[in-house]
């Protein structure tokens, strides 16, 4: 068996198992993300246009 | 046991918010200056060994030392890095390692370092501003700094052999080492998103310059070391990453395939037809579906590329007498290889790159967001910004979305311990137990002033001597720095 063989046939039993898994929890990953969308919202820097407008770096290495 | 010595050299981004006169180099400074207790910090010194040196662990000099470079900003850690200015950054150099989970351990604690220095650094930052660093290559306006990663390799290795065979590993691999950003820089072909902050900024194949013209071989060749017998491979072409599984499989998996290079087990290289233009492809690649020409004529995408690199590596590391660490770096490398086969989505727990966007893509569902909402924008910083708090990397790990090799202790304790299986013990030990007597350092010597009229140099040419296992129990037997110099003379009468 080659490598790409052998590569997509992992691919497709993994593929099953993450579809499967995937539809089991549904809705609740959906909550899950809003959750920590809004835990994000309330850390990220206020004005974030003028946030990245004034972030420049000098070139380094 | 064939060891590899790695390390990271990594120089993070920096900004104060609020600040219309925000100048980098004296807030780099500042940073820098702040870490620990700057009173007794001990400075780096820039003495160069003769290059033709060929001594091998101890042996005593004397050499007057004329150290009136108490203007750089500079500092040898209690964990054998370095902490200095670069340009316009504060960069941190890791200490030198024997393994890549070390190498990523750290790497890590480099971060932690930095984050120390900066909190530090703030009580000197006017009310209202905020000091931030961030482990990013990019401020997205055409400015990249660096995320080197170096590597000690057998001198014996043609440079030729490296170049042929690393070329396309290097090109393939930024799907394993990417960090992602928005946009494309450097007059480089659109994107709303790409998996490297760095491959636009790529013009040669090889070449020595860091700052232009970047290559993706990097003929800088500074061993730190007996350069007859090593050679210290300089990459470039990577970038920093946050995750602790992805900087693993990153310095993991340049390693292991080095190592099958040194042992000739690698076979007839893999050669791209144009490396430089297929770097920005694989870059833009987000469905890695892209096919590149090889030289045979043929074609492949990034990822096929990497599954030979991985089969090459896997049989190499089930023979060779190496690092148990390396079947875990096999195992990861394998794990990622599937997954990416399935989408990023189901890599975003281990790879920045994957992380970022799939972040960035919720936001874009929830909120209607398009590719240039200046949000979007945030997210891509934010991302890399160290301080726990504030840095989105940080939120998901504690929200169990991205995975990590190591405990908060563990990086704790690298930042004030030096790894045991390189010289770096033996620097590190010696701030930790000697800090007045230690007059400086670098990577290839310590510096001591025991009270004589001229100061001592111990050289460390090996960085595979100087280990907890090899001078532990002489530096037991000494209570101060002069009997272990007395002991170290001893030892090589």
């Amino acid at each position: 068996m080659t490598e790409r063989e052998r590569s997509s046939r992992r691919e497709s039993e993994d593929s099953t198992q993450h579809h499967d898994a995937v539809a089991s929890r549904g809705d609740d990953v959906t909550d899950k993300i809003d959750d920590l969308l809004d835990e994000i919202d309330s850390v990220l820097e206020e004005n974030a246009e003028e946030f990245v407008k004034n972030y420049v770096q000098k070139g380094g290495e | 046991m064939h060891t590899r010595v790695i390390g990271t050299e990594v120089e993070y981004g920096i900004t104060i918010t609020n600040d219309d006169a925000f100048n980098p180099v004296t807030a780099s400074a500042l940073v820098v200056n702040s870490y620990g207790n700057g009173g007794d910090r001990v400075r780096w010194s820039y003495i160069d060994e003769s290059p033709g040196r060929d001594a091998r662990g101890f042996t005593l000099g004397e050499t007057p030392i004329d150290e009136t470079d108490s203007g750089l900003v500079n500092a040898v850690l209690d964990n054998g890095a370095r902490l200095y200015v670069d340009h316009a950054h504060p960069e941190y150099s890791s200490p030198e390692c024997a393994d890549p989970l070390t190498a990523t351990l750290y790497d890590k604690a480099g971060e932690l370092v930095m984050h120390r220095a900066a909190v530090s650094a703030s009580h000197l930052v006017r009310d209202g501003r905020t000091l931030i660093l961030h482990k990013n290559n990019s401020d997205g306006k055409g400015n990249s700094y660096g995320a080197h990663e170096n590597y000690l390799v057998d001198r014996q290795v043609p440079f030729s052999a490296i170049v042929h065979h690393l070329t396309a590993f290097l090109v393939s691999r930024q799907i394993l080492t990417g960090s992602g950003k928005l946009g494309a820089e450097h007059g480089r072909d659109a994107t709303d998103y790409q998996i490297t902050q760095r491959a636009d900024f790529f013009e040669e194949e090889i070449g020595l310059e860091t700052t232009l013209k970047r290559p993706i071989i990097n003929t800088r060749d500074e061993p730190h070391a007996d350069p007859s017998v090593y050679r210290r491979l300089h990459v470039i072409f990577g970038d920093a990453t946050m995750s602790e599984i992805q900087t693993f499989v990153k310095v993991g998996s340049t390693s292991l395939l080095l190592m099958a290079l040194e042992d000739d087990a690698l076979g007839q290289p893999i050669r791209l037809r144009s490396p430089v233009p297929a770097a920005h492809a694989v870059s833009r690649d987000l469905g890695l579906s892209h096919t590149l020409e090889l030289r045979d004529g043929t074609m492949s995408s990034a990822l096929a590329l990497q599954w030979r690199y991985l089969e090459l590596a896997r049989d190499y590391a089930g023979t060779a007498d190496i690092s148990p660490v390396y079947k875990r770096v096999v195992a990861e490398w394998e794990s990622l290889l599937i997954d990416l086969e399935l989408g990023y989505e189901n890599v975003a727990d281990r790879l920045d790159w994957a992380a970022k966007l799939h972040l960035m893509e919720a936001y874009r569902t929830r909120d209607g967001l398009t590719w240039r909402n200046p949000k979007l924008a945030l997210l891509d910083l934010q991302f890399h910004d160290i301080d726990p708090k504030r840095g989105l990397y940080h939120r998901l790990v504690r929200a169990g979305r991205m995975r990590r090799l190591f405990t908060d202790d563990q990086v704790d304790r690298a930042v004030s311990e030096p790894p045991e299986n390189t010289r770096a013990w033996f620097r590190g030990e010696s701030l930790r137990r000697y800090r007045s007597a230690v007059v400086a350092a670098n990577w290839d010597s310590l510096v001591f002033d025991i009270g004589d009229s001229n100061l001592i140099r111990v050289p460390m040419m090996d960085p595979l001597r100087g280990t907890r296992g090899l001078v532990e129990a002489l530096f037991d037997e000494s209570p101060d720095a002069s009997t272990l110099i007395n002991k170290l003379g001893g030892e090589n009468d």
